[in-house]
């Protein structure tokens, strides 16, 4: 690989790999994401070139295979897809490659059995583009995902990768690059909505130096991965926002870190930082200026605290990630005490398209406090899962909807959480209400940093609400005492209503509590950690109340609360009385059969088992 | 543990024995050894020159870390928010009547390690189990008997 010395040069590598893509007019891309691999794409690419590298096919060769990022809708997956026809094959079998490669590579026709199918008009749909699930969203965060190599830099470079990194070496001053960030309105995607420009100018204007730059890929919020799949699929954008933002600071010293959870980011980054360094975009006097930088990945330990900026840096350091009150913040006193810029994944993945197309266009984007666009990670009891991006002011029941294709298997919408641990769970009636940082704070919950989880009427608001509070006593770092001991509590009468055993007057003290604990908590993490509770006690409070009252679950979620009995549906498969650990269900063959309350665990594995309907809860 | 000098000094060398990269040292220690050994420990303390008290901290405070040792086969069950609403429960208290223990525990033979994760990143295709890195979607209870067969 060669060094390269100046913008100038650059345009011209950009050349070579423009012309050396096109020679590639057919390409495979075969979804390697966060979805699809659980799915086993892994295996299919694996297939893909097992017989490609035996096999000559004209006007094809192997190096069009391409294993790319996350194509988003994952609950379609495993995905491949075939350009520039954009024909999109769903559910792929390691059976279908062979097909795949005789069918639609070499002979051109296309395979009905695995395209899409709409499920409102039942009709086939060939390409990906003509889906409504794609056909709703914007995509500039993930505007790389699926459609390049993982991690492929002159790939990268040749659909326009590094170009603004030339740009704002070769003709911008440090002051433009802030001055360009701060119009577009660009606010920090991780959750807290800062406005990204405001935190580059002060840090830019601190005279104490060195300066550090920090991308937070501490994506610990449980039911979002939309960072996991930009760092994974599409890490040279991540690399090109950080190095114009130390540029526009002046820093010379990067860190990304990422969670624990996420081995195969760290290993993509870390090559995509090789390749950058090889190329000459990372390292001294880049592209000829005198601007130098240089990346280093950190690996997180498993602590969602330190998604938390403060806790984060001093997780950095080596050490115990709990956070420091913030009456100087981080980007005054951030890592080793020196000035530091923190950004989130998707912010930084934003930063190369505002300094190709300008802070306008993109604040012309979303809403006037909110521009832009924001991914979500749209999963939960909804038909299409997956990873979308929107433009900032659509509404929720536009994303779960005209998106998301509405709720799993007919079932009624009961409630959608955002914004992790630290949201809330938005009703029905909320439903209308544009996605902006704003509306959704007014609405008690937050943006977040883009989980989006659809909940019907099978999901229990007091057990979500126990399920994060559990989560957050067990990630509480325990320096300060309102999180620690007050979410413990918290947790502890959450408990005991979705055993029955609470008092109405329990509802009074646990919003009293929970207001102690958002004044007196020392973090983040404390000051929104009754967020879960307070929201579905304000929208949800009738379910608080059946559960205090009348000892009842109505979605049939609390344990304490239910009872499983067999209906007359039962044919008697024996499905049941094999799931059963417990040994609580009896009965033979073809005849009904029959749970032992006293033996019942309700763990609820009978039920999951049966195909045929013949499990009632009450 | 069989004590092996040379692999340790082999990880505090890849980091120039930087007490900053204390995280990072643990965790090779970690993928080395399947779990953090006591001596382990004292030695890291001693070549990047950091308190042993500190070591310790780190070590308990993340969950990346275990002082125990664990079963050549690690079960990870997703039990993010995504995968709770999706039944991640029974899936759980299944795999631990299979294995006959907790999550968090080991079997007897050093076999099987349970544990429990708040999220993996694949909420597309809860309820997720990962075993030893491999990812596995959409688990059902009537599929688990065949991957834990599998595996």
């Amino acid at each position: 690989m060669m060094h390269i010395e100046s913008p100038k040069q650059l345009a011209e590598y950009r050349k070579k790999c423009v012309a050396e893509e096109s020679k590639y007019t057919r390409k495979v891309l075969v979804c390697c994401g966060p979805g699809c691999l659980a799915n086993g794409s892994q295996k299919i690419s694996d297939e893909f070139k097992r017989i490609l590298s035996s096999k000559k096919i004209k006007g094809f060769s192997i190096e069009a295979l391409r294993d790319t990022g996350c194509h988003g809708y994952c609950e379609q997956g495993p995905l491949v897809i075939i350009e520039p026809d954009g024909t999109f094959y769903t559910h792929v079998k390691v059976k279908d490659v062979a097909e795949i490669i005789d069918e639609t590579i070499a002979g051109k026709k296309v395979i009905e059995r695995l395209l899409y199918c709409d499920p409102d008009t039942a009709k086939k749909i060939e390409k990906y583009s003509d889906i409504p699930f794609y056909s709703h969203q914007t995509r500039i965060a993930f505007r790389n995902l699926g459609r390049v190599s993982q991690c492929d830099i002159n790939q990268y470079i040749a659909i326009g990768g590094y170009q603004a990194l030339a740009k704002t070496l070769a003709d911008m001053t440090p002051e433009q690059v802030i001055k360009e960030v701060s119009a577009s309105g660009l606010r920090g995607r991780g959750g807290a909505g800062f406005h990204a420009g405001k935190k580059w100018a002060t840090c830019a204007g601190i005279q104490e130096k060195p300066h550090y730059v920090i991308c937070n890929g501490d994506e610990g919020d449980p039911g979002a991965f939309m960072d996991r799949a930009i760092m994974e699929g599409d890490p040279h954008s991540v690399i090109e926002g950080m190095i114009i933002c130390s540029y526009a600071v002046g820093s010379n010293q990067g860190y990304i870190y990422v969670r624990e959870e996420y081995p195969l980011a760290v290993v993509n980054l870390q090559k995509a930082i090789e390749q950058a360094r090889e190329l000459g975009l990372l390292g001294e006097n880049i592209l000829g200026s005198d601007h130098s930088f240089d990346i280093h990945v950190s690996r997180g330990g498993g602590a969602f605290v330190c998604g938390e900026s403060s806790a984060l840096m001093k997780s950095v350091a080596g050490e115990v990630g709990e956070p420091r009150a913030k009456y100087i913040r981080s980007v005054v006193k951030g890592l080793f005490d020196k000035p530091t810029v923190l950004n989130n994944v998707e912010s930084l993945a934003n930063i190369p398209v505002i300094i190709d197309k300008g802070g306008e266009w993109f604040s012309k984007i979303g809403t006037s406090t909110s521009t832009g666009t924001k991914a979500f990670s749209l999963v939960g009891k909804v038909n299409n899962s997956g990873l979308i991006e929107v433009p900032m002011g659509t509404t929720l029941r536009e994303i779960v909807y005209d998106i998301g294709g509405g709720i799993r298997d007919g079932r009624p919408f009961k409630a959608v959480q955002t914004g992790g641990p630290s949201g809330g769970c938005l009703p029905e009636s909320k439903l209308d209400l544009q996605v902006d940082f704003d509306t959704l704070t007014k609405a008690g919950s937050m943006m977040g940093s883009g989980g989006m989880i659809i909940m019907d009427d099978r999901t229990c608001m007091v057990d979500v609400a126990k399920y994060f509070l559990s989560f957050l006593v067990d990630e509480s770092c325990g320096k300060c005492v309102p999180c620690r001991e007050g979410l413990y509590q918290l947790h502890a009468m959450t408990v005991a209503v979705s055993e029955g055993r609470a008092t109405e007057a329990d509802i009074e003290k646990m919003e009293k509590l929970s207001d102690m604990i958002v004044i007196g908590s020392l973090c983040g993490l404390g000051k929104s950690g009754p967020n879960p509770f307070l929201s579905t006690v304000m929208y949800f409070r009738d379910e608080y109340l059946e559960h205090i009252r009348n000892k009842r679950c109505p979605a049939g979620v609390c344990r304490a609360l239910i009872q499983y009995t067999i209906n007359e549906k039962c044919n008697g498969c024996m499905a049941c009385i094999t799931a059963c650990a417990h040994h609580a269900i009896t009965g033979k063959k073809k005849e009904p059969h029959f749970i032992n309350q006293e033996l019942c665990d309700k763990c609820g594995a009978c039920y999951a088992v049966c195909q045929h309907d013949a499990i009632t809860i009450t | 543990m069989s004590h092996d000098r040379g692999k340790l000094e082999a990880i505090f060398d890849r980091y120039s024995r930087q007490p900053e990269s204390l995280i990072a040292v643990l965790q090779d220690i970690q993928k080395e050894y399947r779990y953090l050994p006591g001596p382990a420990l004292l030695e890291t303390a001693e070549a990047l020159k950091v308190p042993l008290s500190k070591v310790f901290s780190v070590s308990t405070f993340y969950n990346a870390f275990s002082l125990t040792p664990k079963g050549e086969t690690v079960v990870r069950i997703c039990v993010g928010t995504t995968c709770h609403i999706r039944g991640a429960k029974v899936i759980q208290q299944q795999i631990e009547n299979m294995l006959g223990i907790k999550a968090g525990e080991t079997t007897p033979d050093m076999k099987f390690t349970i544990e429990v994760v708040a999220c993996v990143g694949a909420c597309a295709m809860a309820p997720v189990v990962a075993v030893n890195d491999q990812f596995h979607g959409g688990v059902t209870v009537a599929g688990l008997k065949r991957l834990v067969k599998k595996v």
